[in-house]
């Protein structure tokens, strides 16, 4: 319910819009109803043979709603569309607020996976919240209060008779069909997800599955689950014609016990016979207003479900506290952790153990170590994507936590393991970086990372459309053009988390070179689990287990033969041959 | 009008549920047509004929059987069209599923990470409202139509000649209008689609604009992209639903052209009333099937647009076919028997079908038993379709690979790969347990092997490290494997196959330090008194080759271990000097 409420409550900026929609589509009813009712009329008073005169505004009635019925269906269809695509932009929003302070701490799971993917499914499934779900209820209730007026004009028992039947429709029926599909529906999708998840794992895996000779044991998984669906679909099949058919059978009921009320009443004279025909047409037309209901009731559910998973996202609590009052971005200095201790969840052992770091304008220090050692959770707390458990960031001689975080983002610019590209131009994702860079600017950064030969043969230079999730550079591109978005936002602090680490030798050879190149005077923290041309860096600190277990130049970390000199005499024994 | 005959000579495979659909259709229109004359006679015996309950009582009891029988052909003719539905979408994927297996592994990693094959079988579950709504309501709007007209006729000449003339109004409007709607719907459907891959594009590169301090700004592009859609489709969408009004009207307008035509007929004693009555009733039943194929068309155009994807890929020319000749003599020991016999590959060239170049260019060499060759080359020189070529995946263009004096393709593939373990560079690990994905390699093993295995691959220390053990699962929803861990387990896999021959693909990043060696020591012990084909990315394994093939743009350049090929100073030293110096 409470769910409902809130769903409800972006309804609010169209209320005067809904209205006159639900207006249009009780009026396309209506018409129908008032096309049928009025011939029914028409053809019953000339049975009886008087003038044409008498027939005339019957005539009138039966084309004016030949008509009206197209154009109020337009009116609605377009001004319930036009809310829609409002109502759907505006969530948009919403939920894009909701969740830029979330990330990206709270939305790791969700990025890993395709949650994030059925989170926008999920808006667009709410997309029909307005439509299918509450406009149909409410032109049905305004429909069944005018014929019941319109019956109870001429008996009480008939209008009771034809409300009973419209609320069976309209109410009974919704809920029983629904109560049938849902079990079914449910494995249905569920079954489907599995199905395919299976087939994109087997196409994936295919050369391991042939060369293991598994080719039966493929057929047999994939019919046995193809056997599932269908069973599943054949169920639902099975509930939703019932459903249908129980909708069909409550107007057709209706239409029965109306008889078996009108006849006596024709023929004791309390009801002119003129309207029988009127009463039956009129009955089975305005079925027309409930039949959209059991499908508004799954579509419901549909959209509750997707609501409140948007609704417990956007619920959660940010990872990183924005200061009540904060202190003014922080000039140029010097930062350091002190006794920082943190861990990713209660429950987990501890990523870091009082670490301490201090990086002083000018330094480039390596932060080495195993995978798993801590170093790009460091990265993190720099970039207050989260907020240690205890021991404190110090920034210009005061607590980072004093600063918005916006602002101690700010002196950093970060290039990760892996860059996202966004699917626009080339030059909409270098301008990312520094909003007013011209194109002079974009074309140096270009070339100071090394770029310089793909971009002179990019078909549309800075305008080229980088395509879906830029897939069509290779990882040694994509990486440069994060150095490239790093070069242009001109930050005090380069991070630099393990950018070399999905390439291949030869490549990342070649990017260790262009980052040496451009960041010879800047300030630098790079973490690598690769010991390459160590020497160029002032301080190595080596992390194990969260902890800093040595610290120092390469040279004397080589002397002193602890775990720094082992890493690199296992790595050089791999990597220099004796040519 | 969206019958595709290729989508429908795959329906064959339901006929007795089309059937079934068919005949529930056929009795539909029938009981409409009874109702309405059931009806229209009960009326005008109380309304004209000044009968009472009573004497119609007759009458509505066939009214409640013609209600209770029309109940049961709705829900048999759902029941029927899903039937069609699901039987012919089983079928296709059946299809699919062997064109891939045939296809083999190069076809994936020929379209980006599969995607179209992915879209294909999704594309299946796209037919789904084809064949379940759209091809059905053809059904009924052929059969529905025909009947009340066959049933107006008789009664009323001139109403059966208004019915005719205007319903196919319906159809000729609908493709008039459906083809200028169909072009501005889609162009709309792709700006729309867009739309929402920029929300999601923003959404995963949320952590992205925050590093780069954007992310506030962005809610209001989010606000104006979205207000530019809304307005743009708008604009569209008012042609698409006046041409739904057109629809709508050819309806409405003609019920009540019919309507005031009898009345007036009537008004002069031409016609009885019970025959206006009824045909007052059926008309708006006449027009109903026309209008829902209206509003079922999208279901086919997005079957028909599915479909094509799915034949695209079911006409995929696949390489050279196995011999499939039983004649070839053999003996059944024979079969296991080639790999004890030098395996040659002798000018074997490959291309893909349809691709202008060749990928493996006139490629020779042999494979003696126990030796351990290596291939290197730069990314894109053919390395990996030497390999494919090994397991058989694909066949050469031209050219043989032999094993001894049979050829490769005379020995059934089941017993060639039989004998032959491979380890790729990104194992795959499918969702279940980590048992299940070693029993891939060995089903119906003891737990003592595969546990032998996993220890001989450094892979037992995970598994000993984990509360679950064994029965840990992985894959979607289940524990992720690192790197170091998932090669290790490939390995584990490649040890409990206990093949002969063993095909390796090295991973080409770096693995930290530790998990490095780890993977060097087990790869090295698996390798011990196998036939290595390894495709080669570390220095130390080369050095170790007792030969190596040097590949550049699909052509072997050079041969031999490597000290001849230092020695040599071509091609392989130049490779090596790429990896060494350029960086």
């Amino acid at each position: 319910m409470k769910t409902f409420l809130q769903l409800l409550g972006f309804l609010r900026p169209f209320l005067g819009g809904i209205g006159l929609s639900v207006l249009a589509s009780t009026a396309t009813i209506a018409s129908s109803i008032g096309l049928l009712g009025t011939s029914a009329f028409l053809i019953s008073s000339a049975a009886l043979q008087p003038s044409i005169a008498a027939l005339q505004v019957a005539i009138v009635g039966v084309r004016f709603f030949g008509i009206s019925r197209g154009v109020f269906r337009y009116l609605e269809r377009l001004s319930s569309h036009s809310i829609n695509f409002k109502l759907l932009a505006n969530m948009r929003v919403w939920f894009y607020q909701a969740l830029e302070p979330l990330s990206p701490a709270r939305l790791i799971s969700y990025q890993s996976g395709d949650l994030l993917q059925r989170a926008v499914g999920d808006i667009e499934v709410l997309e029909n919240f307005y439509v299918r779900v509450i406009a149909p209820p409410l032109a049905a209730i305004l429909i069944t209060l005018g014929v019941g007026l319109l019956f109870g004009s001429w008996n009480p028992s008939l209008e009771g008779v034809l409300i009973s039947g419209l609320l069976l429709g309209g109410i009974a029926v919704p809920i029983i069909t629904y109560h049938m599909g849902r079990n079914p529906g449910q494995t249905l999708v569920k079954v489907r997800a599995e199905m395919s998840a299976s087939y994109v794992e087997t196409l994936q895996g295919l050369a391991d599955l042939l060369a293991y000779g598994q080719e039966t044991a493929v057929r047999q998984r994939l019919g046995n689950l193809e056997q599932k669906l269908s069973a599943a679909q054949m169920r639902l099949a099975w509930a939703g014609g019932s459903g249908n058919a129980l909708g069909q059978m409550t107007a057709n009921l209706t239409l029965l016990m109306v008889l078996i009320i009108a006849i006596p009443l024709v023929s004791t004279g309390k009801l002119e016979g003129v309207f029988l025909a009127v009463i039956s047409l009129v009955v089975l037309a305005s079925f027309e207003a409930v039949s959209p209901l059991p499908q508004a009731a799954q579509m419901l559910e549909a959209c509750l479900a997707s609501a409140r998973r948007l609704f417990e996202l956007a619920d959660l609590e940010p990872a990183v506290k924005e200061p009540p009052k904060p202190l003014p971005a922080p000039a140029a200095g010097a930062i350091s952790l002190r006794n920082i201790t943190f861990r990713y969840d209660e429950s987990l052992l501890p990523v870091l153990q009082q670490v301490d770091l201090s990086l002083p304008p000018g330094r480039k220090i390596a932060l080495v170590g195993p995978s798993g050692a801590g170093k790009s959770t460091i990265m993190a707390l720099l970039m207050r994507f989260w907020e240690p458990n205890s021991g404190t960031i110090v920034l210009d001689e005061n607590d980072y936590r004093l600063y918005r975080s916006e602002d101690t983002r700010r002196i950093f610019a970060l290039v990760s393991q892996s860059t996202y590209l966004f699917t626009a131009t080339l030059r909409q994702n270098l301008l990312l970086a520094k909003a007013d860079a011209d194109e002079a600017d974009l074309v140096r950064v270009l070339d100071q990372a090394g770029l310089q030969d793909w971009f002179r043969q990019l078909p549309g230079g800075l305008d080229t459309w980088l395509g879906e999730r830029g897939q069509q550079m290779s990882g040694g591109e994509r990486q440069r053009l994060a150095v490239a978005r790093m070069l242009l936002q001109d930050a005090q602090i380069v991070l630099l988390d393990e950018p070399t680490a999905h390439l291949d030798a030869i490549t990342e050879r070649q990017l260790i070179e262009t980052l040496h190149a451009v960041l010879v005077n800047r300030t630098v923290l790079w973490a690598t689990h690769n010991l390459v041309a160590m020497d160029w860096m002032d301080e190595i600190v080596v992390l194990d287990g969260g902890q800093v277990v040595e610290h120092g130049t390469h040279d004397r970390l080589l002397q002193s033969s602890g775990l720094y000199a082992h890493l690199w005499k296992i790595q050089n024994s791999e990597l220099i041959p004796d040519l | 009008m969206n019958i595709d005959p290729r989508l429908l000579r795959q329906a064959r495979v339901a006929q007795a549920a089309i059937l079934l659909t068919l005949l529930f259709g056929l009795a539909g229109g029938l009981l409409i047509i009874l109702q309405a004359g059931n009806l229209g006679a009960l009326i005008a015996r109380v309304f004209l004929g000044g009968q009472d309950l009573q004497q119609v009582s007759g009458l509505l009891k066939w009214l409640l059987v013609i209600f209770f029988l029309r109940a049961g052909v709705t829900l048999g003719s759902e029941v029927a069209a899903n039937a069609v539905a699901v039987q012919v979408k089983a079928g296709l994927r059946e299809l699919l599923l062997e064109k891939f297996i045939r296809l083999g592994p190069a076809f994936q990693t020929r379209h980006e990470s599969g995607d179209l094959t992915a879209a294909a079988l999704q594309g299946v579950e796209n037919l789904d409202a084809y064949f379940s709504q759209f091809l059905p309501q053809i059904i009924l709007a052929a059969f529905i139509p025909l009947s009340i007209l066959a049933a107006v006729f008789p009664r009323d000449l001139l109403s059966g000649v208004v019915l005719l003339v205007t319903a196919p109004l319906i159809p000729i409007f609908m493709v008039l209008i459906g083809k200028l709607a169909e072009v501005l719907t889609k162009r709309q459907f792709t700006a729309l689609r867009r739309m929402s891959v920029f929300f999601l594009d923003t959404m995963q590169g949320l952590t992205t604009l925050k590093a780069l301090g954007q992310s506030r700004n962005r809610t209001e592009k989010i606000n104006t992209v979205s207000e530019h859609y809304r307005r743009a489709t708008m604009s569209v969408l008012q042609t698409t639903f006046l041409s739904a009004l057109v629809l709508e009207l050819v309806g409405t307008l003609s019920t009540a052209v019919v309507a005031v035509e009898i009345g007036l007929r009537l008004l002069h004693g031409q016609l009885g009333f019970e025959q206006a009555l009824f045909i007052l009733i059926v008309a708006p039943e006449f027009y109903l099937p026309l209008r829902m194929l209206g509003q079922r068309f999208h279901a086919g155009m997005s079957g028909v647009a599915a479909a094509r994807n799915i034949f695209e890929i079911l006409d995929t020319p696949e390489t050279a076919a196995r011999s499939q000749s039983r004649s070839v003599l053999r003996m059944p020991a024979d079969e296991n028997a080639w790999i004890d016999r030098p395996i040659c590959f002798e000018g074997v060239s490959f291309q893909f079908p349809g691709r202008e170049e060749a990928v493996l260019k006139d490629v020779s060499f042999c494979i003696q038993p126990g030796e351990m060759i290596a291939v290197v080359g730069r990314s894109g020189a053919g390395k990996s379709t030497l390999a494919h070529l090994l397991l058989g995946f694909i066949q050469p263009t031209s050219g043989k690979i032999r094993a001894g004096y049979q050829r490769m393709q005379d020995i059934p593939i089941e017993a060639w790969r039989h004998q032959i373990a491979w380890v790729s560079q990104q194992p795959v690990l499918f969702s279940g347990s980590l048992l299940d994905n070693m029993r891939i390699a060995n089903q119906g093993t003891e737990l003592s092997e595969i546990t032998r295995a996993a220890k001989e691959a450094e892979f037992l220390e995970v598994v000993d490290s984990l509360p679950l053990g064994w029965d840990t699962p992985i894959g979607e929803g289940g524990m992720r494997l690192s790197g170091g861990q998932a090669q290790r387990l490939a390995l584990a896999r490649a040890f409990l196959r206990d093949a002969p021959f063993l095909v390796l693909d090295e991973p080409t990043a770096h693995l930290d330090p530790r998990q490095e060696v780890l993977l060097t020591e087990a790869t090295r012990r698996l390798c011990t008194g196998r036939t290595v084909f390894v495709i080669a990315h570390r220095l130390q394994t080369v050095r170790e080759a007792d030969n190596i093939l040097v590949l550049e743009d699909g052509r072997l350049v050079e041969m031999g271990d490597h000290s001849e090929l230092v020695r040599k100073n071509g091609a392989y030293v130049r490779l090596l000097r790429a990896g060494q110096e350029e960086g």
